[in-house]
């Protein structure tokens, strides 16, 4: 009897409630909204908004306690003490990341969810946050899975939430077509792993890895392969990024945005995780195809960026989409260098990944806030924005200049210095001279656009300008992100900190 | 002092975004646009002093020691210090950069080029200066860099704004040309960083390139060079300038000719000598080489568009005569001599006085007829200038003829040392082949006085055609810009101690490794 209580006990997993505060409050605040959505009258459907951003807030603050970095829970009893959920430095920077990322979202959408059903769209957004701030966390890949999908199945609604739409509801299905086929690749790979290794835990598998059976040894490589090959879909690298324009064209601009950013930081972490964490016996072979996959990667984006018409419907943010998948390869690359320099080379990806998230967001916020006068939202729509809108357009300039790397916008070339650094570090001085080449690519789309910014406005739009009200939030997330890119940029080592240490 | 250095940086950063916002009441003065134009003029001013105060406060005793340092730690992430400091090398850059900008603010008072709001041009050119100051007096790599970045925007949309026929393109082609090269660069200077352990670049000149391995340092400066010699710009690699230059407003043309061009080669002998000198030596004859092919090129060029019926832009003519000056500049640094070097610091300055006065003055012709293209000012005899505008026409053969390097003028001391250089260059390099760029290049300068006579007769010359419309001559405003360059021509050139004290100690000291 006292045996079996004490084998119960030892089987009892205590929860660090804190540890796993902030996934957990998004989470609860996103059912609170669905909720309440029933009861609050039509008149009254703005406050669930505000009451999103509170929650994102919430669990933003709730990231605080945990600065030690030392937590974790759910962790195995017996054995190797594994834990499944980890809040070390890297899940709270990537948390950050995310459940800022949505906050800013949400700022976005405040204005723009009149046409859109209230409840849904919150709850979704709030899941969706909360699975993309659970997933840097999860040491284990069933959690990273379950994370993943979390994650992204709400994504999917979020991409097709405007009924009636066609292209809305196109780029819903491509989206989903292409992450199921992602997810169920990864997990025909992470069922391999399991097979050979017998673990599920990342840092057993670091250890089991090494010494696989021979027998099983072509299970295992097929295995990651396949893993890793789910996670490239998920970033949007290339050859797997071609679902990424026409998703973002169709989809509501904040959810744009949100996919650009809480998106992509989602994919990274956990390709960061199984590559650097668990995979490490196979950097051999991840290594170099990161390395290729990342030149691949930045080459398409910028090249299709290169290509895109200042007429074009939508151009503005098909510029935008492809700029992200370029920017996809740039954070690929510290990635591949860890594989031959070590895994603080991650902290170069997160550096990165910080800036962009702020700068692109920023970029994203202007876009909204010229959609908002001008729906068909071309690249010629943007032409002499610094005559009627001064602010906005110094703004938005600052951020495509972050974007390319060029002063004023420091942070953005500091990031790209340190991303350079680390692949020359890790001795993939090709990388470099391949991501130097496509830098300059970029400059010459950022800059055309930021060029055009202060141009005399054409000859058809000379008519009166009407300067609608912008919605406060509207303001704030432009406002917000434009003081912490100049702050950045005075102050790097406040987001580059963390290319120099070991976050795990 | 240290504080004057950092002022002298960040001051017309401050400034820039201050012309930006509206003016406070009391100095409104009598339109917007005066009020902004006038504050250019005074921050300009207020660095100029500051620049002299510095030069006054230098200790002359001790030309190779860096002075007014700051040393701050910024990014420790990636080791970045706010290191600034001056030496004889960079302290004459740095009084040339702030007298041109103020002679630039002071002339646009007056004249401003057509184009947009004064407000962004002077910001820009607040912007610009604090950049190419910044370029001289940082002394750490990844804040060269930065500085080096930092002139790009500024100057691109100068250009693209401001500028005249083709400005677009011209625009275009500057800001992608270099920026290829600077990244280019920043591998190189990452290269260094990273193998070395320090970003610092006097830790590094006192390394003298010995911790690092002659591989490392021939890739780094393989990468640099590229970035420093589209700047400069170095034949091949000058396709962009011809056209920025024709497309640029006066000030312009007067800022890039007078100070960009100079972060290149001034890269070159902060950086590439003392940093890498194995990589240097390796290189040192393809540079010569190719400074050498330059000189030729440049003139040979001019000289096709000095000739009648070429319809040449007299603009482009003086960008091509630079790439034949830079020509010279890089020979001297690549002859690794103390004496090449000097002569390369010498020619930088000269080249910066003297090309800054041309383009003013070129500028103005432009304005007054309307055209830079030397047929239709020429017509059948010549401008004649002398005759219809004689004080115009006089300079305009005073700085042409400072150009092709007459001795007792600036121009001359530089390309002379350099050319000494190339007779006796560093041990280890190739005499013979040294010898024969030598005499090439002395034939340039040959060719060099051919175009440049060529357009004083075209230009000041000829009959004086009864034409109705009379040409000004120089306005007193014009003079204000003018005469100071002119007068530091020739004490430069009847006094060339004053130069060669400060740099010849910080030189020899660079290429001794920090030892001396």
């Amino acid at each position: 009897m006292t045996t079996a209580a004490e084998s119960a006990t030892s089987l009892v997993q205590s929860v660090d409630w804190l540890a796993i505060a902030p996934p957990l409050t998004a989470a609860a605040v996103a059912l609170v909204v669905l909720v309440a959505d029933l009861f609050v009258p039509e008149a009254r459907k703005p406050l669930l908004g505000y009451g999103a951003v509170a929650g994102l807030v919430a669990a933003l603050a709730l990231i605080v306690p945990l600065h030690d970095g030392d937590r974790s829970t759910f962790c195995l009893t017996t054995g190797s003490h594994a834990c499944s959920y980890t809040a070390d430095h890297f899940t709270l920077v990537i948390q950050a990341l995310v459940l800022g990322g949505a906050l800013l979202t949400a700022l976005l959408s405040i204005g723009d969810t009149r046409k859109l059903p209230a409840g849904e769209f919150w709850f979704l957004l709030l899941s969706s946050a909360a699975g993309a701030a659970l997933l840097p966390a999860s040491r284990d890949l069933a959690t990273l899975v379950i994370a993943l999908e979390v994650a992204s199945l709400p994504a999917f609604a979020l991409v097709g939430i405007k009924r009636g739409d066609r292209r809305s509801s196109e780029a819903a299905l491509k989206f989903f077509l292409s992450s199921v086929v992602a997810t169920a690749v990864m997990l025909l790979g992470v069922s391999f792993v399991y097979a050979a290794t017998g673990t599920l835990h990342l840092t057993d598998l670091t250890g089991r890895l090494d010494h696989v059976d021979p027998q099983l040894s072509t299970l295992a490589g097929a295995g990651v392969a396949l893993t890793l090959v789910g996670f490239a879909f998920k970033t949007a690298a290339a050859p797997f990024h071609f679902w990424v324009p026409d998703t973002y064209v169709g989809a509501p601009l904040p959810i744009a945005a949100y996919l650009s950013v809480v998106g992509k930081a989602v994919g990274f972490s956990g390709l960061i995780l199984v590559t650097v964490v668990a995979f490490p016996a196979y950097a051999d072979v991840w290594g170099p195809a990161l390395a290729v996959l990342a030149a691949l990667t930045m080459t398409v984006g910028n090249v299709a960026a290169l290509r895109q018409s200042a007429s074009r419907a939508r151009g503005a943010v098909r510029l935008l989409a492809w700029s992200s998948v370029a920017q996809a390869g740039y954070l690929l690359v510290p990635v591949a260098a860890a594989a031959y320099a070590g895994e603080r080379r991650i902290g170069s990806t997160v550096a990165y990944a910080l800036m962009y998230a702020v700068v692109n967001l920023g970029a994203f916020a202007v876009a909204a806030l010229v959609a908002r006068t001008h729906p068909g939202n071309r690249i010629d729509d943007y032409r002499g924005l610094y005559a009627t809108r001064p602010l906005a357009a110094l703004a938005l300039a600052f951020f495509l200049l972050c974007l390319a790397g060029l002063p004023p916008g420091v942070i953005g070339l500091f990031a790209k210095v340190t991303v350079f650094s680390a692949a020359v570090d890790a001795g993939l001085g090709w990388l470099a001279v391949v991501m130097a080449v496509n830098v300059v690519v970029a400059l010459y789309y950022y800059l055309r656009w930021t060029a055009a910014l202060f141009r005399g406005p054409s000859e058809e739009e000379a008519a009166p300008v009407v300067r609608p009200r912008v919605p406060a939030p509207l303001t704030a997330a432009i406002v917000l992100t434009a003081a912490a890119g100049v702050v950045l940029s005075g102050a790097p080592q406040t987001v580059l900190r963390f290319a120099g240490v070991n976050l795990f | 002092m240290q504080f004057l250095l950092a002022l002298v940086v960040v001051g017309p950063l401050v400034g820039a975004v201050a012309a930006l916002l509206p003016a406070p009441p009391g100095l409104k003065g009598r339109s917007p646009d005066q009020a902004v134009l006038r504050h250019g003029v005074t921050v300009t001013g207020v660095i100029f002093l500051a620049t002299l105060v510095l030069a006054a406060g230098f200790d002359h005793d001790h030309p190779s020691k860096m002075q007014a340092t700051t040393d701050i730690s910024w990014i420790p992430a990636l080791d970045v210090r706010i290191h600034l400091g001056i030496d004889g090398i960079s302290l004459p850059l740095l009084v040339l950069t702030a007298l041109l900008t103020f002679l630039c603010a002071l002339y646009s008072y007056f004249k401003l080029p057509e184009g947009p709001s004064p407000k962004a041009f002077v910001a820009l050119i607040l912007v610009l200066e604090s950049g190419t100051l910044a370029t001289f007096a940082v002394l750490d790599l990844i804040l060269f860099f930065l500085a080096f970045e930092m002139v790009l925007i500024p100057m691109y949309f100068l250009i693209a704004r401001w500028g005249g026929a083709g400005r677009q393109a011209a625009a275009w082609k500057f800001i992608l040309y270099t920026l290829l090269g600077s990244v280019v660069m920043l591998l190189g200077l990452l290269l260094i960083g990273l193998k070395s352990g320090t970003f610092d670049m006097v830790a590094l000149a006192t390394d003298n390139g010995r911790g690092l391995t002659t591989s490392v340092q021939v890739t780094a400066v393989l990468a640099i060079g590229i970035g420093l010699a589209v700047k400069t710009p170095m034949w091949p690699l000058h396709s962009w300038l011809p056209d920025a230059h024709t497309a640029a407003p006066t000030v312009g043309s007067v800022l890039l000719a007078g100070v960009l061009l100079k972060m290149g080669t001034y890269g070159f002998v902060r950086i590439l000598l003392p940093v890498a000198p194995d990589g240097m030596h390796t290189f040192a004859p393809y540079l010569a080489a190719f400074a050498v092919a330059g000189i030729v090129y440049g003139s040979l060029a001019c000289l096709a568009l000095a000739r009648p019926g070429a319809k040449g832009d007299l603009k482009r003519l003086i960008a091509y005569s630079s790439v034949g000056h830079m020509g010279f500049v890089l020979l001297g640094i690549a002859s690794m001599t103390p004496t090449g070097v000097n002569g390369a610091l010498f020619a930088n300055i000269a080249h910066g006085l003297i090309t800054g006065l041309l383009f003013f003055l070129v500028g103005a012709v432009k304005d007054r007829y309307g055209t830079a293209d030397l047929d239709t000012l020429a017509g059948a005899t010549g401008a004649a200038l002398y005759g219809r505008a004689p004080r115009l026409g006089g300079l305009l053969a005073f700085a042409a003829v400072a150009s092709l390097g007459l001795p007792g003028l600036a121009g001359f001391w530089g390309e002379m040392l350099a050319l000494f250089g190339a007779f006796d260059p560093a041990a280890g390099l190739s005499r013979p082949a040294f010898l024969t760029f030598m005499s090439i290049a002395a034939f340039g300068t040959l060719l060099t006085a051919a175009y440049l006579l060529i357009v004083v007769r075209r230009v000041c010359m000829g009959a004086n055609r009864d034409e109705p419309r009379a040409i000004a001559d120089v306005q007193s405003y014009e003079f204000a810009a003018w005469t100071p360059l002119a007068a530091l021509t020739v004490l430069a050139g009847l006094w060339p101690a004053v130069l060669l004290g400060l740099t010849d100690p910080a030189v020899q000291k660079l290429l001794a490794g920090g030892k001396s």
